[in-house]
């Protein structure tokens, strides 16, 4: 497994990105930040596109910039592409033409993607005779993708590819991505500031705030962070959960998963029995109760027990941690975000059993086991 | 009317067609520069190149002619090294062509370099194209548009030219007897229906030449990012 070390300052006055990261590039790895917090020009001087960018770059064992040695190789020869938020397909070029112009400079390796298995990968066999002009926004980005893909980059990055979009094309966009590093054997690092899509694509997490990595590590334990929290609100916060498709009821299309144990129902989901899910459970979609509540239209109620709870100071919200997992069990945690006079009114405090009723989860299908 | 002299005719679309084609050589990469520059000299680089436009065509024609004299600063080495005047000569009538028509080759290339902008050019990096290649197949392409305009609006000014080759060409049959030239001698001398042949025939020429760039125009819209 190869890796990306960077030391990089990037000076333009105002804003000053500075970053010294060891990253290892397996699957994708996403960099999260709010508006300015230097995610694009982290990458753009990554990519060599940021003239201003002093510093140290070196992907696996080729040293790309470092001023020391007098190294800075242009973006042409770094052998890193790039997906950029308005896809920049080429207008005077048609949809085949915009993906030959990648393969005709592909970085020379056995390991090159094949123009067949790449169209196919994005779905790009009825749109190869299109004008750019025409295609809708997801189809540009899923050209752009498979563009850079021809080029035959040893690192891809994608520069908030979906921001452009609605909520139904970003989730129909998502299961493209996520399939690249392990189809095509090129690592990813992903720009997002939206949860739900770092939550379903990365397994290592970056943070960037104000020009600095605040955290990094590993998605489940960076997304309960408070510095997740800070880039995308609190509205969004929420938990992720790993579950396992257990079976259907087809009579009213829904399908239970097994979630430590105990049983969730959610819309029809087509997978079989022992799928492994990521559940995005936003704490806003969480509500908590002393006792199983049986009159109600909420039928996913977990088990849970209290482990903090953090108030706002000023503020009429807190935020509940739970732990759903068996005593003894490792944990699984559930965040509810409810009022302070709720807590106040049920007596919350930690270690104290409680119910958890889920309004909403958003998931993602992972490969099983 | 019988002996109507279309050698002025093919002059002119001979300088015409060498200035421009000369033009849109070094035109591009000073057009290009300026597309891109970030340097704090480029008002001033701007200025020089638009002066043409404003000056009087006696002024430039003047100033070329002090510099083209046999004494020159141009006129003195070129005399050494070709052993002709660039003073009433067809070398110079190009030079001087060239400068006077400069803006009207330079702007247009550089509106549509700064159209395309760097964000094709970028993304023709990422892929692995080099600068000269991206802009050979990403830059060049999506400012074609700029280059027709360029081309026939250098062309079309160099045809309409007149004070400038006075001043430095003179009325020399064959060699800087240009068309305007030759119709104002037409008029000088009260030949009216063969004044009338040629402005007719340069008028009918030049909106031809307008019409076909439109009607392209239309056919290839500037290119958005």
């Amino acid at each position: 497994m190869s890796a990306l070390a960077f030391d990089l300052a990037v000076d333009r006055g105002a804003f000053v990105l500075r970053a010294c990261e060891t990253l290892p590039l397996a699957g994708i790895t996403a960099v999260m930040g709010a508006s300015g917090s230097g995610k694009s020009t982290l990458l753009r001087a990554l990519a060599g596109l940021e003239p201003a960018a002093r510093g140290r770059v070196q992907l696996g064992g080729t040293l790309l910039q470092d001023a020391a040695a007098g190294v800075c190789l242009p973006p042409h020869r770094r052998g890193i592409g790039y997906v950029f938020q308005d896809a920049r397909l080429f207008a005077h070029r048609g949809v085949a033409g915009n993906l030959r112009y990648g393969l005709a400079r592909a970085r020379p390796g056995a390991a090159a993607p094949n123009f067949d298995d790449v169209v196919a990968a994005l779905d790009l066999g009825p749109l190869l005779g299109r004008r750019v002009a025409g295609l809708s926004g997801g189809e540009r980005q899923r050209v752009a993708i498979a563009r850079a893909l021809l080029a035959n980059p040893r690192l891809l990055l994608l520069d908030e590819p979906l921001s452009a979009l609605d909520a139904q094309r970003r989730a129909e966009l998502l299961p493209y991505i996520r399939q690249l590093p392990g189809r095509f054997g090129i690592p990813l690092i992903y720009v997002s500031h939206a949860v739900e899509e770092v939550a379903q694509l990365a397994g290592e997490v970056l943070i960037l705030a104000a020009g600095r990595v605040t955290a990094r590590g590993e998605v489940h334990a960076v997304l309960q962070r408070p510095e997740a929290a800070a880039v995308s609100g609190r509205f969004e916060a929420g938990a992720l959960l790993d579950a396992t498709l257990v079976g259907q009821l087809p009579e009213y299309a829904l399908t239970e998963l097994d979630l430590a144990g105990q049983r969730l129902v959610l819309p029809h989901i087509d997978a079989a029995p022992g799928t492994r899910l990521r559940l995005h459970v936003r704490a806003r979609d969480v509500a908590l109760a002393l006792h199983r509540v049986d009159a109600i239209s909420i039928r996913n109620q977990l088990e849970g027990r209290v482990l903090r709870i953090d108030a706002e100071a000023a503020g009429a919200h807190a935020e509940v941690l739970l732990d759903l997992a068996a005593p003894g069990a490792a944990p699984t945690h559930l965040r509810a975000r409810i009022t302070r006079e709720a807590a106040a009114a049920l007596g919350l405090a930690a270690g104290q059993p409680v119910w958890a009723l889920v309004k909403g989860v958003s998931f993602d299908r992972r490969e099983t086991g | 009317m019988s002996d109507l002299d279309l050698g002025p005719v093919w002059l002119t679309l001979r300088l015409a067609g060498i200035t421009v084609a000369l033009l849109l050589l070094i035109g591009t990469p000073l057009a290009w520069w300026l597309a891109h520059t970030r340097t704090r000299v480029k008002p001033l680089i701007e200025a020089l190149t638009a002066l043409p436009l404003v000056l009087p065509p006696t002024v430039i024609g003047f100033y070329l002619l002090v510099l083209f004299a046999p004494a020159g600063v141009l006129g003195e080495p070129w005399l050494r090294l070709t052993g002709q005047t660039l003073t009433f000569s067809f070398s110079g009538l190009v030079l001087a062509s060239m400068v006077y028509s400069l803006p009207f080759v330079v702007q247009p290339l550089q509106g549509a370099f700064e159209a395309v902008g760097r964000g094709p050019l970028e993304a023709a990096a990422t892929l692995g194209a080099g600068r000269l290649d991206a802009f050979f197949t990403v830059a060049s392409p999506l400012a074609l548009r700029g280059y027709v305009t360029a081309g026939v609006l250098g062309f079309a000014h160099t045809l309409g030219e007149f004070g400038v080759v006075l001043m430095v060409g003179g009325n020399i049959p064959g060699r800087t007897r240009v068309l305007s030239i030759a119709i104002y001698e037409q008029v000088e001398t009260l030949n009216f229906a063969q004044a009338h042949l040629l402005s007719a025939g340069l008028l009918l020429f030049s909106f031809v030449v307008l019409v076909l760039v439109y009607a392209l125009n239309r056919r290839f819209p500037v290119h958005a990012a």
